[in-house]
């Protein structure tokens, strides 16, 4: 299969991530997998009228295209006009690039969650009139319409996160090239439920504060980040904690709040996103699926039950208590 | 005279048009566009001031980290914070970690591919630089991408990943580094130092910090077979190409100062110009944007703190949504080149005497930065101190006015911010590529590149023409942190 990747409003990060691939040669590992780079705008050879011969191609259908991938926004502003993005050396909008290369390919792929609700370059008052190829935040439609499907009737799969995990895209093409994604792999946003069906607060290794309610006043400290913090852990879909990025690494890992970037609308969450938004000292943002009640009871429970250590660790930003050992054996 | 548009001109980071009128078999004249606007600046008004933390970064994949820091230092003057040691070392140390890993894409997947083109088919050089660097099939690749991939664990053990990282912070970084944590850094600074002494110079990296001069350069480069090491590998390419003849620009050169720890930077700021005696202050408060041939309403060239970014997609005489930054009316370079020259180091200031900013002088900058870069950074790993704090933490003041400026790899980068009422009021951004790839201003003055490319040899039968292609990627540019 081969493969176009485009950029439009976006910061080019998920091209930068995609390259921190760590299984190796992120390159050949595609092309082990049977992907063919056709054109990529920051590794391939082609630059100005060599590239536009083959973009032009493969829009007029002369050059098959199986994969077309969108990194960024697509703008479609000022005044439906498209002029936010011109493509370089074409005078014509991204926009239309991105619709006429969309009815050729036999997949689309939106890298990012620019490419898939419109992501961070339509926050405040979406100046640009940004939007995704098929969700326009969590409204479907977008550029291509809600009804937009590939020829096997798979619509634009949403790799979304701000940016992408290498292994995201990675896995996602491979399973294309492999014949593997069928509807069923999608969840209800059109992204891949092998990332999406797991929630951030999985593998969290702050879940121990999270159990008994120690929370962090500040960042850097070891504390949960959700009572305080503004932290989405336990609200957002991905696996960041269980897969790790850049080899060690994830948001709360790192010290900071998990942002629900995989999330439509995550760029605008109505509140300052370093403070946890409350009703009556209860957070609004309650975990995923947990009724209001018992997390209530559970956290009124958990607290008069926190032990010194985790009390204490949570306001510190190295273990300062550590775990008794126990004497004579567990058995005792 | 003939007209070439070329465009989308690719290995940059973002989306670049360059249109040059050519005469006699060079370029007469050029203009630069960049074509894609997305509005951060406005974004930003009316957020919490800390939000910027979380928006910044995301102007530019490639220039994340860059970002935050210039994002930090202006909330932390705004905040009067004194940073924690720790907690500058470290966001030192991600900082770094960016810069030198876009130097290393930069070298291997933007700029050498070029010289694999079957175009120069017939140099004595080509068949062994395209089995090395030709785009993504080069056997670079498969060696650099590991390496690179590698190197940026440190990020992820130090900030939690790349780019968007959100650990460094006005008052430190988020991340307490515990000891066992800075033995892994030492050894991921032990394996990259390994990947640059063996592939990159095979040459220790103190060898290379220590050339003192063009001419020491040149023995140095003689002193091995031209494919050991890849950095010798460009400078044979180079000498048969002449590539120290092209692409200069002004030769003023600004640097904002790089690295700043206890307040003292490791590389210093200040403004060098041809035939400077001596480097020159640097005020940020000299800085104006000039609007008149960008697509943004006319008014007068404005100081980053009374700027303002509305797009106008209307507009005679506008080629370009990048603003044009002036200092004291003047356009200026920046990147490594400008660093390296305004810190004085001999063998810059020896490239720039001969042959001002050009092709060769921009790339060897760039190596030596790895030279001198990374070993600093295990110096930084050294000085933390386990147990230490690593995030000082205070109080946003509901009024407030300041300047965050660093050193991105490509250059200066500045954030201007003014909160009224506890919230952004105006946040204004002058990146590396805005003053490298600015359109002319109102006197119509060029830009960095708009001038170095006045007089480059353009083929007749070229329709993308190569010795334009070097002189653009010699900048590295980066259109998204361009156009914010």
């Amino acid at each position: 299969m081969n493969l176009l990747w485009l950029q439009s409003g976006g910061c080019g990060g998920c091209t930068m991530s995609l390259l921190c691939h760590d299984a190796g040669d992120v390159t050949g590992t595609l092309r082990a997998g049977g992907i063919e780079l056709l054109w990529h705008p920051s590794l391939s050879e082609q630059t100005g009228a060599e590239a536009l011969e083959l973009l032009e191609a493969c829009a007029e259908g002369r050059h098959a295209l199986d994969i077309l991938c969108i990194e960024g926004a697509l703008l479609r502003g000022p005044a439906g006009s498209g002029r936010f993005h011109m493509l370089a050396g074409t005078g014509r909008p991204m926009i239309d690039w991105a619709r006429r290369l969309a009815a050729r390919a036999r997949h689309v792929v939106a890298v990012g969650s620019c490419a898939a609700f419109g992501g961070m370059t339509s926050s405040g008052a979406n100046p640009t009139d940004a939007c995704g190829l098929q969700y326009d935040g969590e409204q479907a439609g977008g550029l291509l319409g809600a009804d937009w499907r590939a020829p096997d009737g798979l619509p634009v799969i949403n790799v979304a996160g701000c940016p992408t995990h290498p292994g995201w895209v990675v896995e996602t093409l491979l399973g294309l090239a492999a014949g593997a994604f069928t509807a069923a792999e999608l969840d209800a946003l059109g992204r891949p439920r092998f990332y999406a069906d797991k929630l951030v607060h999985h593998g969290c290794s702050r879940n121990e504060f999270y159990e008994f309610k120690a929370s962090a006043a500040e960042l850097s400290q070891l504390g949960c980040l959700m009572e305080n913090l503004g932290c989405k852990g336990t609200q957002a879909h991905a696996d960041c904690n269980t897969r790790l990025w850049n080899g060690a690494g994830s948001c709360p890992e790192g010290g900071f709040t998990c942002i629900a970037c995989t999330a439509p609308g995550f760029e605008e969450p109505g509140h300052p996103f370093h403070q946890t938004p409350k009703l009556a000292g209860i957070p609004i943002g309650l975990p995923a699926d947990m009724p209001k009640a018992w997390f209530v009871a559970l956290a009124a429970l958990s607290k008069s039950a926190t032990p010194r250590r985790v009390r204490e660790n949570a306001h510190a930003d190295h273990p300062v208590v550590p775990p008794a050992v126990p004497r004579g054996g567990n058995g005792r | 005279m003939s007209r070439l548009v070329l465009g989308p001109f690719n290995r940059v980071e973002g989306d670049l048009e360059v249109s040059l009128e050519v005469e006699a078999g060079r370029v007469r004249a050029a203009q630069v566009t960049a074509p894609l606007y997305r509005g951060f600046e406005g974004v930003l008004v009316g957020k919490t001031p800390l939000d910027a933390l979380v928006f910044v970064p995301r102007i530019c994949g490639i220039c994340s980290v860059s970002q935050s820091a210039a994002a930090a230092a202006a909330l932390r003057a705004a905040m009067g914070l004194v940073p924690a040691p720790n907690g500058e070392r470290a966001a030192a140390l991600v900082l770094a970690a960016e810069n030198l890993a876009d130097h290393l894409t930069h070298f291997y997947l933007f700029f050498m591919p070029d010289f694999a083109r079957a175009a120069y088919r017939g140099h004595a050089w080509h068949a062994a630089a395209r089995a090395r660097f030709a785009a993504v099939e080069g056997s670079a690749t498969a060696e650099v991408l590991p390496a690179r991939a590698a190197f940026l664990e440190l990020t992820g053990t130090l900030a939690g990943k790349w780019p968007h990282t959100l650990a460094l912070q006005p008052g430190g970084s988020t991340r307490a580094v515990a000891m066992n944590d800075k033995l892994r850094l030492l050894a991921l600074l032990r394996r990259f130092r390994a990947f640059l002494e063996t592939r990159l110079f095979a040459d220790t990296l103190e060898a290379v910090a220590a050339l003192d001069s063009e001419a020491a350069l040149w023995r140095w480069c003689d002193a091995r077979a031209p494919h050991e090491g890849d950095f010798r590998h460009f400078l044979a390419i180079a000498r048969a190409l002449g590539l120290a003849s092209l692409g200069r620009g002004h030769d003023r050169f600004l640097s904002g100062g790089a690295y700043r720890l206890d307040d003292a930077p490791l590389f210093t700021a200040g403004l060098w110009r041809a035939g400077s005696a001596a480097v020159e202050a640097f005020d940020p408060g000299a800085i104006r944007e000039d609007g008149r041939h960008a697509w943004l309403p006319d008014g007068p060239a404005l100081h980053p703190f009374e700027g303002r970014t509305e797009p106008l997609a209307d507009k005679d005489g506008a080629y370009s949504w990048c603003k044009a930054p002036r200092l004291g009316g003047e356009a200026f370079e920046c990147g490594a080149l400008a660093r390296q020259v305004v810190d004085g180091h001999a063998l810059v200031r020896d490239l720039v005497a001969r042959g001002g900013g050009n092709v060769l002088s921009r790339v060897v900058a760039r190596a030596l930065e790895f030279a001198r870069v990374l070993p600093a950074m295990e110096a930084w790993v050294q000085a933390i101190v386990p147990g230490e704090p690593f995030c000082r933490h205070g109080a946003m003041p509901a009024e407030a006015q300041a300047t965050g400026l660093v050193e991105a790899a490509r250059g200066t980068l500045g954030h201007w911010l003014v909160v009224r009422k506890g919230v952004i009021a105006n946040y204004q951004i002058v990146a590396p590529t805005t003053w490298n790839f600015s359109p002319r201003d109102a006197g119509g003055q060029p830009g960095a590149l708009e001038q170095a490319l006045v007089g480059t040899p353009v083929g007749e039968d070229e329709r993308v023409p190569l010795a334009v292609q070097h002189v653009v990627r010699s900048f590295d540019p980066c259109m998204a942190c361009t156009v914010h």
